[in-house]
């Protein structure tokens, strides 16, 4: 019955880890979807939105008022970073995107210590800091908000693409560029809107992260790594992709460290993302 | 206006020119004593850095001045030993970075001619820069990393004054020891849980084979990766092993994961031991609130010393005036203490030649209570290790961090055992 109890607790916690990795990795899944690039700064991003819900939060704007306004600015932070540097980055040979948007996280990180310091920085007055009790099983009450917010922004980053015209236009754009181009889309600013929204995205999981999270300049590689992972592991620009795969990240790296070792932890992780890359190299749930 | 700064100008080299001419009618000045100071003025740890730079200088001011205190070398108008030369400080950047480290230690031995070496704070810069003092066979004194295995290497010319990560660990087991003789308190059981990065495995390696040569039961040994966004494995193995006390190296963003973890689990201890880091950044109690209330952390000095050596609140408020009004720290307090080892040893070498400020330094003997620290006595070991180095531990009460062992610098009585989470 212990067991069983701790094997339970272990699995609900892997699945809101998982949720808090797809939140992070929705708006990379995107961006890479659409334009085939890699945001290598998409860690930075999310650390910009952290102090931003920081900032708001010390002005007296809660977390969850604060998150709209957060994605908001990240959505037009994203429209001015593609217009003025990725766009260009997209006019060069394939490895300017990832030399550029490197530079782009180093430049990120520096001038964010610059500012604000190494120091580390929780939002004043945190929301939901208790404990939801089921039967035996305990779930912090922030885990569970940013496991929501997950499902309904991945919902809606879905239905988006899925349903609307300019989802539909992004699709095209995904399939064959050149295509959409003589169909009379215009990429660049479907590329734009792309770019926007999935800094949006990162923006409004960076706002989440601040309920249970500290922020300071390079907490983006915590979460970066991993989404990385999930993203390659569910099929690079796979929305539903991303979401079952970072289910399995937080389910295998909670059980892995329970039942191998804490230090081990990531190494279930890893493994399932090399047998997937060497068995399915187009990830899960990726085509091509 | 343009005419009173010309002439406040020409006054101001006026003075400068005529200045040494004076003195060298009097008699030949003693050539300035060189020491090569090796920081991470640069980088993540520049703000540390920038903190660690100015209690250097103002130790060096003190040494060279004529104010005196409960304190070794100051206020002689410079080293005594050497007719009063002057000790002048030249720093080097390490910005953090091993490779760095050991071309600014370099730097100064061949360029500035340094007679001894002082630096680096992040250990593994030490363990560059001092490789390189090493090879040319000059003194290098580290006043502030921690790692254990710094003084492991048989080095011949490396004295570290700050005690190391084993002697920290030493210092809870000492401290469970007095609680039990002083207050009938008997733990048994204690879960040691570290992260896997060079502080945390020296830590937790020590806390383990220390206590396991105590008698103690270590029940759990939880390494974990120190850039983990979750805890829920770790706390569910520390639920699983029950332990009593419970003792932690972590940074604070993961020392922030394991208190949520342990309160949403409502695992029950009677105690947390942090290993400074985490548990003593200003973050901590922001954000645990009430949470914090009774947790134990090893820090390596506090202003509460005061009561042991009165020179501590002067030292402190000289450093404020000097550093942007921000207090004397466990960095700063040691990197002072540093520079004052040096020049005790210089002032007894009667020499700048480096064997003979080694020959001193092997034989420093400076008692605890005339430095700001609070340790048993400044006295190098064979391996070059301090072996009279203590740790404070202090409680977080009512929102404050309280020293509470030592019992001779402590300032409340120990709260045992922590409140229970309050959900």
């Amino acid at each position: 019955m212990e067991t069983l109890t701790t094997f339970a607790q272990l699995v609900a916690g892997g699945l809101l880890t998982g949720l808090v990795f797809a939140l992070v990795a929705l708006g990379l899944t995107l961006v890479y979807g659409v334009m085939d690039v890699v945001n290598f700064a998409h860690g930075e991003f999310l650390m910009l939105a952290m102090y931003a819900a920081l900032g708001l939060g010390l002005l007296g704007i809660d977390l969850f008022a604060g998150l709209p306004l957060v994605a908001a600015a990240l959505f037009l932070f994203g429209i001015v970073v593609y217009r003025v540097f990725v766009r260009r980055l997209l006019a060069g040979p394939p490895e300017a995107t990832v030399f550029g948007t490197f530079g782009l996280l180093v430049l990120l990180q520096g001038t964010a210590q610059a500012l604000f310091s190494s120091d580390y920085f929780s939002a004043p007055n945190r929301p939901l800091q208790g404990t939801v009790h089921l039967g035996p099983i305990a779930l912090e009450q922030s885990a569970l908000a940013e496991g929501f917010g997950a499902l309904v922004l991945t919902g809606l980053v879905y239905a988006f693409v899925e349903y609307t015209e300019s989802g539909r236009a992004m699709r095209a754009v995904a399939e064959d560029r050149i295509a959409a181009t003589l169909m009379g889309i215009n990429v660049q600013r479907i590329n734009a809107l792309a770019f926007g929204i999935g800094s949006a995205c990162v923006g409004a999981a960076g706002a989440l992260l601040m309920l249970s999270y500290p922020v300071y300049p390079t907490v983006g590689a915590q979460f970066a790594l991993t989404a990385f992972v999930v993203v390659a592991l569910g099929g690079f620009g796979s929305i539903e992709g991303a979401l079952i795969a970072a289910l399995l990240v937080g389910l295998l790296e909670v059980l892995g460290g329970f039942y191998l070792s804490p230090e081990l932890k990531m190494v279930p992780v890893y493994l399932a993302y090399l047998a997937v890359v060497l068995l399915r190299p187009q990830g899960l749930l990726g085509r091509r | 206006m343009p005419n009173v700064s010309t002439r406040l100008c020409l006054a101001t080299a006026l003075a400068f020119a005529v200045a040494p001419s004076a003195a060298t009618r009097a008699a030949d000045p003693p050539a300035d004593i060189v020491i090569g100071s090796i920081l991470p003025l640069t980088g993540p740890s520049a703000q540390t850095g920038a903190g660690l730079k100015a209690a250097q200088e103002l130790a060096a001011d003190l040494v060279n001045g004529h104010v005196s205190y409960p304190l070794p070398a100051v206020g002689q108008n410079g080293i005594p030993g050497l007719g009063h030369a002057r000790i002048k400080l030249v720093f080097a950047d390490s910005q953090g970075k091993p490779d760095q480290a050991r071309a600014a230690a370099e730097e100064l031995i061949t360029q500035d001619h340094a007679v001894a070496l002082i630096g680096a704070y992040i250990s593994s810069t030490t363990a560059t820069a001092s490789q390189v003092a090493e090879r040319y066979g000059i003194p290098f004194l580290n006043p502030d990393s921690s790692a254990p295995s710094l003084t492991q290497r048989g080095l011949k010319w490396f004295f570290r004054a700050t005690p190391n990560d084993a002697t920290f660990a030493q210092n809870f087991y000492d401290f469970l020891a007095d609680l039990k003789t002083t207050k009938k308190i008997a733990i048994h059981k204690v879960a040691v849980v570290n992260e896997d990065g060079l502080f945390g495995t020296g830590s937790g390696d020590a806390e383990e084979s220390i206590g396991k040569s105590s008698g103690y039961d270590i029940v759990a040994r939880i390494p974990y990766p120190a850039t983990t966004t979750e805890v829920n494995a770790e706390v569910e193995k520390i639920k699983s092993a029950a332990p009593d006390v419970l003792m932690m190296s972590s940074y604070l963003p993961d020392a922030l994961l394991f208190m949520r973890g342990l309160k949403d689990q409502a695992v029950a201890v009677q105690s947390i031991f942090g290993q400074d880091a985490g548990f003593i950044d200003p973050g901590f109690i922001r954000t645990e609130g009430d949470d914090a209330e009774g947790v134990f952390t090893r820090e390596v000095f506090s202003l509460d010393i005061k009561q042991r050596n009165k020179s501590v609140p002067l030292i402190d408020q000289l450093f404020r005036a000097r550093f942007g009004g921000k207090p004397l720290d466990g960095n700063t307090a040691r990197d002072f203490t540093g520079v004052l080892v040096l020049a005790d040893a210089l002032d007894r070498a009667h020499s700048t030649d480096p064997a003979s400020i080694r020959a001193a330094l092997i034989k420093t003997n400076i008692p605890g209570n005339r430095t700001l620290m609070p340790w048993k006595s400044i006295h190098f070991d064979p391996s070059g290790q301090n072996d009279g180095g203590v740790g404070i531990i202090e409680q977080i009460q009512n929102g404050k961090y309280e020293t509470v062992w030592p019992f001779d610098v402590a300032v409340k009585a120990v709260v045992w055992p922590m409140p229970a989470w309050k959900h």
